[in-house]
């Protein structure tokens, strides 16, 4: 596979099916009297059927960035857009029912329910949305086939590696086909060769013209999986590439630079 | 969501076990002491309980209760009855008498003066013997269990004679009876004979027992007897309660039991409410992931409401079920001081509002942290 990569000297960069879209975007946080600046006037777009990738150093607020556009925190000011939802709009019950339905998530430790087994896990996401236990689990089964884990079903977590478990946890946040899927550090538990195969299937995912996958991640090792890198750097995006990636042969082969 | 309720709970066997466990020892210590108080105080109006015919008991004006008590001349059995309403009233005699037995040994025991003629205030179930043996020349029948203590490990043999106060007295019959207050053993015999059995005293009469004539207000007829005999008249229930509210503000036995019962709780409150506190606690993760997912705080606040009702039903069945069998076996193995104890609805029903208490305050403060979880929590 190669990968060429595209520097651009912009800390904004303009997509034309923006999924998701911030305007100097602000966070403090308050401890005792310190104030904290985690965000400070960030402008990001994100495009529909791309994964992007959010790296930079510890402390660089690119983990705050993603609870906003996830609907988890409240921006201090700016502006956010979502799947096309003001997200200043989207409170209370309304921005739950939004994360339900649009937002799937795949957390670092894969905070995984222990005391259910393989299936049970990733039917969640639907049994909260309403739908019957029998019928989440079957749609839950279909969606562990495509990551390949039809045979771990009834395993409880516990007994699975940590690549397996990952992949239960994207299967998960891919079960009730949401619009947005949040990653965060998805590899950084997991050997070189698991986090690849997770990238892999990250990628596979974003290819949805309707989706948009972002992840955050320190590891260098899967920096070229992203068709976007947004570098984080002080609470600010301070570098965006681009990876192009030709789309027509399941868009996990060719790359093209562009400048 | 109560499937996930269900699951998360028990996901963790051990811990699902410790808090259950931890509810029901709970259960187990405020249920226990609870029903160990209730039935002292039962057992301090025990001939109130085992007496069942009359409707009123009368006595002196200055009985405290109904083991202190003044006797009263047999001439107040006649002003009773003459009093309007009254269908028809008995003398009794209660006491306290030296038994000896034939070896010489020596024990206190109740000596219970039933009249002679209707034989009302008899015991209610005989093992052996009958009542109508009373009739035979010094003749008692003996509880079962002061039988054992008298004779303890022996078969029971009717015949065998004793000196009450150094009068001769012959068991003719082998009866149960509600557990006394003290541990003494009881024994009936006909007034008569007990008149001569009590210490010399110018008045042995103890109580009158009354029947009211059908359509009486029993109340009413009480304040008669007393207006016009200048006697104590209390319904059988109030004289119930009488006698336990004479042992709660005069001893301090409900203070010492109040303070276990109290302990019980505070122990089962902190074991029952740590565990399910910190079970909530360590799975702050979880519902952080759920509420991320889009679980709103009132699903989640009745997933932990719907796992402490679970928790506090299990472990509070064990509690009560594990109470129940400790008097049960402690009764079968005929254990005198806890004979007659029992666990009753009234004591569930408290130890169940106290599990509840328990298991609801709780959930609520590991609630009070779920809520203002942020749900961000789930990317630290």
């Amino acid at each position: 596979m190669s990968v060429e990569l595209a520097k651009i000297d912009s800390k904004q960069i303009a997509v034309n099916n923006a999924a998701v879209r911030c305007q100097k975007l602000t966070k403090e946080f308050r401890a005792g009297e310190t104030i904290v600046r985690a965000l400070r006037g960030v402008d990001v777009e994100i495009a529909y059927g791309e994964m992007t990738l959010l790296v930079g150093p510890s402390g660089c607020g690119k983990t705050t960035l993603i609870s906003i556009i996830a609907g988890l925190l409240d921006p201090t000011d700016g502006e956010v857009e979502v799947l096309g939802e003001n997200r200043r709009e989207l409170t209370g019950t309304r921005l739950v029912k939004f994360r339900q339905k649009n937002i799937g998530f795949v957390f670092q430790q894969y905070n995984l329910l222990p005391a259910l087994d393989v299936v049970e896990n990733v039917s969640i996401p639907l049994i909260i949305g309403g739908v019957s236990q029998s019928d989440a689990k079957m749609r839950a089964a279909e969606v562990l086939k495509k990551v390949s884990l039809e045979d771990k079903i009834n395993a409880r977590v516990s007994q699975l590696s940590g690549g397996q478990q990952q992949r239960v946890a994207i299967a998960r946040a891919l079960v009730h086909d949401p619009r947005l899927m949040v990653c965060d550090e998805p590899t950084a538990a997991l050997d070189a060769a698991s986090g690849h195969n997770i990238m892999e299937l990250l990628r596979e995912v974003s290819i949805d013209q309707d989706r948009v996958v972002i992840v955050v991640t320190h590891d260098n090792r899967v920096f070229d999986f992203g068709d976007r890198v947004i570098e984080m750097a002080d609470g600010v995006v301070e570098n965006v590439t681009t990876n192009q990636r030709s789309r027509n042969n399941g868009g996990s082969n060719t790359k093209v630079k562009q400048t | 969501m109560r499937w996930l309720a269900w699951r998360m709970l028990t996901g963790d066997r051990t811990k699902y076990l410790g808090i259950v466990f931890g509810v029901a020892f709970g259960s187990l210590l405020i249920a226990q002491q609870a029903s160990i108080f209730v039935g002292l105080m039962r057992r301090t109006s025990h001939i109130i309980l085992d007496v069942t015919e009359p409707d009123i008991w009368v006595l002196d004006k200055y009985g405290q209760n109904v083991d202190e008590i003044q006797p009263m001349s047999e001439n107040r059995l006649y002003q009773v009855r003459g009093v309007a309403g009254v269908d028809w009233a008995v003398k009794m005699y209660k006491g306290l008498v030296r038994v000896k037995q034939r070896d010489g040994d020596f024990r206190q025991a109740i000596l219970i003066g039933i009249d002679d003629s209707t034989m009302i205030g008899a015991p209610q179930k005989m093992i052996q013997g009958s009542i109508s043996d009373l009739s035979r020349p010094d003749a008692i029948i003996i509880d079962l269990a002061g039988y054992s203590l008298m004779y303890p490990g022996e078969e029971i043999q009717l015949g065998r004679t004793m000196e009450i106060n150094d009068r001769r007295a012959v068991i003719v019959g082998i009866c149960e009876v509600s557990a006394p207050f003290q541990t003494f053993p009881v024994a009936f015999t006909k007034y008569s004979h007990a008149t001569q059995y009590a210490p010399r005293e110018r008045n042995v009469m103890s109580f009158v027992l009354v029947k009211a004539e059908a359509g009486i207000n029993q109340q009413e007829l009480c304040e008669k007897i007393e207006e016009q005999t200048g006697l104590q008249a209390i319904r059988s229930d109030d004289f119930f309660w009488f006698n336990i509210n004479y042992y709660i503000e005069n001893t301090g036995i409900p203070v010492n039991f109040g303070i276990t019962v109290m302990l019980g709780f505070i122990v089962g409150a902190a074991i029952a409410g740590q565990t399910f506190y910190l079970f909530t606690i360590e799975n702050l993760k979880q519902f952080g992931t759920l509420k991320a997912m889009g679980v709103t705080n009132i699903r989640l606040l009745r997933m932990i409401l719907l796992q402490a009702l679970i928790v506090g039903t299990i472990g509070y069945s064990i509690g009560i079920a594990m109470a129940c069998a400790f008097f049960e076996i402690t009764g079968a193995s005929g254990q005198a001081d806890l004979r007659g104890m029992y666990v009753p609805w009234q004591v569930m029903l408290i130890t169940a509002g106290a599990v509840g208490l328990i298991v609801l305050v709780a959930s609520l403060l590991s609630i009070h942290k779920v809520l203002v979880l942020e749900p961000a929590v789930v990317f630290k």
